[in-house]
C-alpha cells in the first residue's frame, strides 16, 4: 500500500465516522438493542476480507484462516440481522381503537 | 466493462444502504424496514465479491457461509430476549475474531509486505484479537459462566500497560520488517488474545452494560483497520458506522450511571464496600395487594417503573394485562425506563415489547419527570436503584449525582419487592421510607396477578 492509497482510505474513514455519529444520535433509546445487534450485522463486513483472502487459494494456512474467518463472520451477518429483526417485529404500536 | 469497476460501484450502493438502513431506525415504524435494507446492502456486498476474479476456490467458501447462516439461522431463532446481551457479546466477539484471522490469512498469503500494509495487519489483528476475547469474557460473566464479581489483583493496571507497550513493540518491530517477523505478528496475536481478557476481569457484571457496547464499538474498528488491510472502502465505512455507534451507546450507558468510562473500566465497581450515608428516617409502610387495588382503581394515572427484577420473575406479560385492565377502568398508563433497566442499552424495552406493550406507552426518564408531581400512582417494579432519591439528595451516597426516575415525586409510590434487601449496588433506599410510599411484599409476578384479579372480580 502506498501512502496515497492510505489518505484515501482514511479520507473515506473520517467521513463515515461523522456520518455515523449524525445518524446514530438520531435512534430513540427504545431501539438501542436492535441498533446493537444492527450495527453487529453490518461489522460483520469483514465477511468479504475472508471472502477475498480465502479465494485466493495457495497457502493452506492462509486458507483454513480465511475459511474459519467466513464462519465466524457469516455467524455475525446472518444472526445479527435475523435476532434484529426477530426484535423489531416485537415493537408495535396498539391500533387506535375507534 | 471492467469487472474492478462495476465491483467498487456495488461496494458504493451498499454503503449507501447501511446508511440508509440505520437512518430508518431512528423510528420503531421504520425500524424493520431499514434493518432489511441494511441485509440487502450486506447481500449485494457478499455476492459482487463472490464474483471478484481473484477467487478461484469456491468450495471452501460455501461451506464457510453455509456453516456460519445455519449457526446464525439458528442461534438468532433459538435465543430468549432476556439473553440478548449474552448473544450480542458473541456476535461482537465473532467479528472481532473475523478480522484477527482475515489481517493474519493476509499476511500468511504473502509476507512481503510494505510498511504501511504491516502496520494496518498489526491494528486489524490487535483491535480484533481484544475485541475476541474481551467478548468472551463479557458473554461468560454475563451468563454467569463465570463469577460477575470485579477480579483484581495487584499490578493489574502495571501489568495491562506492560502488556501494550509490548504490543505496540512487537507492531513496530513487524511492521520495520514484515516480510521475516511472522514470530513477531504471533506474539502480537497471543498478547491480544490475553490483554482482552485482562482487561475485561476487573469489571464487574453490572457494569456489563457499558462493556458490551465498547465491545461493539471495538468490533467496529476492528472492521475498519481489516478495511484498510485490504484496502477496501466499504470495510472501513461500515466499520465506522458501528465504531461510532458503539462509541454513542457507550457515552450514554456511562451517563446513565453517572461514571466515566475510566470509572468504569479501572476501578472494578462493587469491589469496595460503599462509604457511610446518611441516616434514614422514617417508617416503612406495607400494604396488602386488595389496599392496593382500590387506590389503583381510582387512580387518573399510573407510572410503571420496571426493573431488571421484572424480567427476572418473569411478569413481563402479566404486567401488560394489568396495564390493560387499568387502560379500560380509564387510567392513563405509561412505562418509565431507565438506561439502565435491563442488561444493555435499550433491553427493557425490547422485554416489554415482547410482552405486546406498545412502543408509545414507554417513555424516557427525562420525559416523566417533569410531569411526576401529576401521577397519582407510581407503581416501582423490580427496580430499586434506579428510583433511589439518595442519588439526587445525599451527597455521600455511592450513587450520588446518577440520573433517577423521581418516583418520590408521585402523589403514591407502591414498590413490589420481595424483601427488605438493598439494590445491585447494595445501597439503602430512602425512597421506601417516604411518607408516599408503601410497600407490597412479595414475589411481583403473584402480587400483580393478584391485582388482575381484584380488577376482574
Amino acid at each position: 500500500m502506498d501512502a496515497q492509497t492510505l489518505l484515501l482510505l482514511s479520507f473515506v474513514l473520517v467521513l463515515s465516522i461523522f456520518v455515523g455519529f449524525e445518524l446514530i444520535s438520531k435512534v430513540p433509546s427504545t431501539l438501542h438493542t436492535p441498533l446493537m445487534s444492527g450495527s453487529n450485522a453490518i461489522s460483520g463486513i469483514t465477511l468479504v476480507g475472508a471472502l477475498v483472502s480465502t479465494g485466493l487459494g495457495g497457502v493452506t494456512l492462509g486458507t483454513v484462516l480465511g475459511f474459519v474467518a467466513i464462519v465466524f463472520a457469516t455467524i455475525n451477518v446472518v444472526g445479527g440481522y435475523f435476532v434484529t429483526n426477530r426484535m423489531l417485529e416485537m415493537f408495535k404500536k396498539k391500533e387506535d381503537p375507534k | 466493462m471492467n469487472f474492478d469497476i462495476l465491483i467498487n460501484a456495488s461496494y458504493l450502493i451498499a454503503s449507501v444502504l447501511f446508511i440508509m438502513g440505520l437512518k430508518l431506525l431512528s423510528s420503531p415504524k421504520t425500524a424493520r424496514k431499514g434493518n432489511f435494507i441494511s441485509a440487502l446492502g450486506m447481500f449485494i456486498a457478499v455476492v459482487v465479491t463472490l464474483l471478484s476474479k481473484e477467487i478461484i476456490d469456491y468450495k471452501l467458501i460455501l461451506a464457510g457461509l453455509v456453516v456460519g447462516s445455519f449457526i446464525g439461522v439458528y442461534s438468532a431463532k433459538k435465543v430468549a430476549m432476556t439473553s440478548m446481551p449474552e448473544m450480542v457479546a458473541l456476535l461482537n466477539g465473532f467479528g472481532g475474531l473475523s478480522s484477527l484471522l482475515v489481517g493474519w490469512s493476509v499476511y500468511v498469503a504473502d509476507p512481503s509486505i510494505s510498511i504501511l500494509s504491516a502496520i494496518t495487519i498489526f491494528l486489524s489483528v490487535l483491535i480484533g484479537g481484544v475485541t475476541f476475547t474481551g467478548s468472551m469474557v463479557a458473554w461468560a460473566k454475563l451468563s454467569e459462566k463465570i463469577s460477575g464479581r470485579p477480579l483484581l489483583f495487584s499490578g493489574q493496571k502495571f501489568f495491562n500497560f506492560t502488556l501494550l507497550s509490548a504490543m505496540v513493540i512487537l507492531g513496530i518491530l513487524f511492521s520495520m520488517n514484515p516480510t521475516v517477523s511472522y514470530s513477531s505478528l504471533i506474539g502480537v496475536i497471543a498478547g491480544s488474545l490475553l490483554l482482552g481478557i485482562l482487561l475485561v476481569i476487573p469489571i464487574g457484571g453490572a457494569d456489563m452494560p457499558v462493556v458490551i457496547s465498547l465491545l461493539n464499538s471495538y468490533s467496529g474498528i476492528a472492521a475498519c483497520a481489516a478495511g484498510f488491510v485490504i484496502a477496501n472502502n466499504i470495510l472501513i465505512v461500515s466499520g465506522a458506522l458501528v465504531g461510532a455507534s458503539g462509541i454513542i451507546l457507550t457515552s450514554i450507558m456511562c451517563k446513565a450511571m453517572n461514571r466515566s468510562l475510566t470509572n468504569v473500566l479501572f476501578s472494578g465497581f462493587g469491589s469496595k464496600a460503599s462509604g457511610k450515608q446518611q441516616e434514614i428516617l422514617g417508617e416503612v409502610k406495607s400494604l396488602t395487594s386488595q389496599d392496593a387495588y382500590h387506590v389503583l382503581e381510582a387512580a387518573k394515572s399510573v407510572l410503571i417503573v420496571p426493573g431488571y427484577g421484572l424480567a427476572v420473575a418473569q411478569a413481563q406479560h402479566i404486567v401488560k394485562e394489568f396495564s390493560e385492565l387499568l387502560e379500560k377502568n380509564g387510567t392513563e398508563v405509561k412505562y418509565a425506563i431507565h438506561s439502565v433497566a435491563g442488561r444493555m442499552p435499550g433491553h427493557m424495552n425490547v422485554l416489554l415489547a415482547e410482552a405486546g406493550v406498545s412502543y408509545d406507552l414507554l417513555a424516557e426518564t427525562d420525559d416523566v419527570n417533569p410531569i411526576m408531581n401529576t401521577v397519582d400512582v407510581c407503581l416501582v417494579i423490580g427496580a430499586n436503584d434506579v428510583v433511589n432519591p439518595a442519588a439526587r439528595d445525599d451527597d455521600t451516597s455511592a450513587i450520588y449525582g446518577m440520573p433517577i426516575i423521581e418516583a418520590d415525586k408521585a402523589k403514591n409510590v407502591f414498590i413490589l419487592k420481595r424483601s427488605m434487601g438493598s439494590g445491585f449496588a447494595g445501597i439503602a433506599n430512602p425512597l421506601f421510607f417516604k411518607e408516599n410510599s408503601s410497600m407490597i411484599f412479595g414475589d411481583a409476578k403473584k402480587t400483580l396477578q393478584e391485582l388482575v384479579a381484584e380488577f376482574k372480580s
